[in-house]
């Protein structure tokens, strides 16, 4: 039976056919449909939400040491957290199959940077398969838990943006069995004190060196001859593009990308005149190739940065400049906090505090565009607190109104290390948890603080303002974030207070069904409006500024934010 | 064929696409389609390529090569001209949402018609926004576009009519069923 299948749905549907039955994530753009999916499709796999990356990773060695097949699933930035588990399991024995993908984001569409984490296969000495399609991301990961069991090995199933949320046609299979879990103990295998993992080390090194002849034997790893005038190595969704520019062209297609396939790739130099290796990121394959003492073009000519497309590898083959005309001046249209989003009206009070706002990853990001422009700080999951921390301590007692912001999700997720930290440390900053009962950037997903897991089950309920005290804050209020004037206040008292201080702003995120706005636009009274533009100030989509009146727009959801804040009582309507 | 739709996040362009490609996995084609997800989507440009032949190698796009253009939205529109071919079909739904840089004053919302004339002649506007108002669905604007797009393509009407029962839980089939209609009376030869 075909189905048309995104590459995310594939992976799940890889892992079923392949009887995995653990599969653990966190949810992170373009990797988050895949455990949605297994949860949604499969309900004989068990699914969870972790809080974090490494959570999810360590739960499925949990699930492989049991003897069952696993998966753990992670943005490219994810695996950065999970990476501490990720370069000791390798030593470890492996019972059952444990696959980790690995969801990379040429171009950041969505993320802080586009790191190629295809190093992480080098770094961890375990194999890597790439897939370029919706089929082979079905079929590799199907091939990836064979590999994985066959040698004892967490293997790295890397996807792209463009793999993970391209579509195509999928030829679905039949699951293929799995494994009974059983309680077994292997000591020297599982504990990693030093006796045991220099025992282990060698073990590794001579898996790895013996995958060079498999991968050169691998189906996954194709010559596919055309013209011998022009040879392009490639992998992933490259490889596609590089076929459309260069249908005719001569192909080392790599599927299993690490260890690299020395052998195949020393016989296709040989029949090919011009060698190309045609990668996104990194020069990952290239410099291995040019180590092997085979020339070629690469890096060279291809941008390191962003994402390919067929129109840049067929310009930096041939030389010749891209076809893309002339593009008129289009005022940009960013991505915005909708309108309605409950992060507004706190961000807008921590601004009218002056505060510096130490930001984290989330939708309250957005925050950082004009007008609003709220956010001084953005690095990484959980950084924010820190931020503040450092900052604030650097400063002093009454310096400088130091805060930082972060969303419920990232703060179950890294933020809670953060404030233990600035408890334990005696520091001062201020510290709001936008805690919207959701992972909303991402598309809405449950976490532990939502007392809902991934398949709508109900699950403990976590107390939020308790969980701050218990980390050593005093000073702790929840704060409805639609009562500005309320939250300003709330504020300001927050700064004044001599220690740390955390505010729970809590509302629900407009998105969901549970949200408390009422879903109708408010309307301007033009008479009234006298253009001062303190609304606009807020950055919200439904707001227009037209001929020195402020006007609203049918997609206000009626928040009344801006009405609260308007002095002259111009906008009104639902409240 | 080469289908680029192109909107603003939230304008259900994504499930349109995901339809336009199951009916065409459906007639037998090769599909491949490529949109993002995530942060881009909260009220930023979206774009989804939709390409479907006897072997579809990229899911993107390439330059000059996109023979129908559904645009949700008036500006984006011409945000990606390099991707139309000489004379495509241009099918644009007559609705303005003003980017940032408009909703601030600072810019006014462009006429993009006569960036697009200079790339083809085949430029149609659609009323499909008003048609969703009027049916009191604002939200059912794609399945009303798609309803204009599908007068454009080989497969019969009913196998709009499978993928839309296939695709939809049934409480809302009706509407969208109703909203297809309305868009495929549309006459944009």
């Amino acid at each position: 039976m075909k189905k048309i299948l995104s590459g995310n749905e594939a992976i799940a549907r890889g892992a079923f056919e392949a009887g995995v039955s653990f599969v653990s994530a966190y949810p992170g753009t373009p990797s988050t449909e895949i455990l949605q999916t297994v949860a949604d499709e499969y309900p004989e796999i068990h699914a969870e939400w972790t809080p974090n990356e490494k959570v999810a990773l360590e739960v499925a060695a949990g699930a492989s040491y049991a003897g069952a097949r696993c998966m753990a699933v992670m943005k490219h930035v994810g695996v950065n957290v999970a990476a501490d588990p990720l370069m000791t399991l390798p030593y470890t024995l492996i019972r059952g199959g444990i696959v980790l993908v690995s969801a990379d984001d040429p171009e950041l569409f969505s993320s802080q940077n586009e790191q190629d984490n295809r190093h992480y296969a080098r770094f961890a000495k375990i194999p890597m398969l790439e897939p370029s399609t919706s089929q082979e991301a079905k079929d590799f990961m199907i091939e990836a838990v064979r590999i994985s069991e066959e040698f004892g090995t967490p293997v790295l199933l890397r996807t792209t943006t463009r793999i993970s949320h391209s579509m195509g046609v999928v030829e679905l299979g039949d699951k293929k069995g799995g494994r009974t879990p059983s309680l077994e103990r292997h000591p020297a295998e599982w504990v990693m004190l030093p006796a045991n993992a220099r025992v282990r080390h060698p073990v590794i090194e001579e898996r790895i060196r013996s995958m060079k002849a498999y991968s050169d034997a691998s189906p996954l790893n194709v010559i596919e001859m055309g013209s011998p005038k022009l040879g392009i190595i490639s992998s992933g969704v490259a490889y596609q593009y590089a076929k459309e520019a260069f249908p005719d062209a001569s192909f080392l297609k790599v599927g299993l990308s690490y260890p690299l396939p020395e052998k195949l790739i020393r016989k296709f130099a040989a029949q090919v005149e011009e060698l190309w290796v045609v990668e996104e990121l990194d020069p990952f394959m290239e410099e291995q190739v040019k180590a092997l003492g085979i020339d070629c073009h690469g890096k060279d000519r291809l941008p390191l940065c962003g994402e390919l497309n067929p129109d840049i590898i067929q310009s930096a083959i041939t030389g010749a400049a891209p076809d893309d005309g002339a593009q008129p001046d289009l005022p940009p249209r960013p991505p915005s906090m909708c309108p309605g989003c409950p992060h507004r009206g706190m961000l807008w009070a921590l601004k009218r505090n002056k505060c510096f706002i130490a930001g984290d990853i989330g939708c309250y990001t957005l925050g950082f565009l004009p007008p609003l422009s709220a956010i001084d700080t953005c690095l990484c999951m959980g950084a924010g607190i820190n931020h503040a921390h450092g900052m604030a301590t650097v400063f002093g007692p009454g310096k400088e109104k130091i805060a930082a912001v972060i969303g419920d999700s990232t703060f179950y997720h890294s933020g809670i290390t953060g404030l233990l930290n600035l408890a334990y440390n005696k520091g001062a900053a201020l510290i709001v948890i936008l805690d919207n009962s959701t992972t909303a950037m991402t598309g809405s997903q449950d976490h532990p603080g939502t007392g809902i897991t991934v398949r709508g089950e109900r699950t403990v309920n976590l107390d939020l303002e308790n969980l701050v005290r218990a980390l050593g804050i005093e000073w702790v209020r929840t704060v409805d974030p639609y009562d500005v004037k309320q939250a300003r206040k709330d504020v300001k008292e927050a700064l004044a207070f001599e220690g740390p201080s955390v505010i729970i702003s809590k509302a629900p995120c407009v998105l969901l069904k549970s949200r408390k706005v009422p879903g109708r636009a408010l309307t301007v009274d033009a008479d009234v409006c006298t253009g001062c533009k303190v609304c606009i100030g807020l950055g919200c989509p439904a707001i227009e500024f037209r001929d020195e009146k402020a006007h609203i727009n049918e997609t206000c959801v009626g928040c009344g934010v801006c009405a609260d804040l308007c002095a002259p009582g111009a906008i009104g309507g639902e409240k | 064929m080469n289908v680029l739709m192109t909107g603003v996040g939230g304008q259900g362009i994504i499930l349109a696409s995901d339809m336009l490609s199951e009916v065409m996995m459906r007639s037998g084609y090769d599909v491949k389609k490529s949109e993002i997800h995530g942060m881009a989507q909260r009220g930023g440009s979206v774009m989804s390529h939709v390409r479907f032949a006897g072997h579809v190698d990229s899911p993107l796009i390439p330059y000059g090569c996109c023979d129908i253009l559904l645009s949700f939205e008036e500006l984006e529109a011409a945000r990606y001209l390099k991707y139309l071919k000489k004379d495509a079909t241009v099918i644009i739904n007559q609705y303005r949402l003003a980017p940032p840089a408009v909703v601030s004053g600072s810019r006014a919302y462009p006429d993009v018609i006569p960036f697009l004339r200079e790339k083809t002649r085949n430029i149609h506007l659609v009323p499909g926004s008003a048609i969703a108002e009027e049916m009191d669905n604002a939200r059912g604007v794609n399945i009303i576009l798609l309803g204009v797009l599908s007068t454009l393509m080989d497969p019969p009407e009913s196998a709009w009519y499978d993928a839309i029962n296939s695709m939809l839980k049934e409480k809302i089939r009706a509407a969208n069923i109703e909203g297809f209609k309305r868009g495929r009376q549309i006459q944009i030869q």
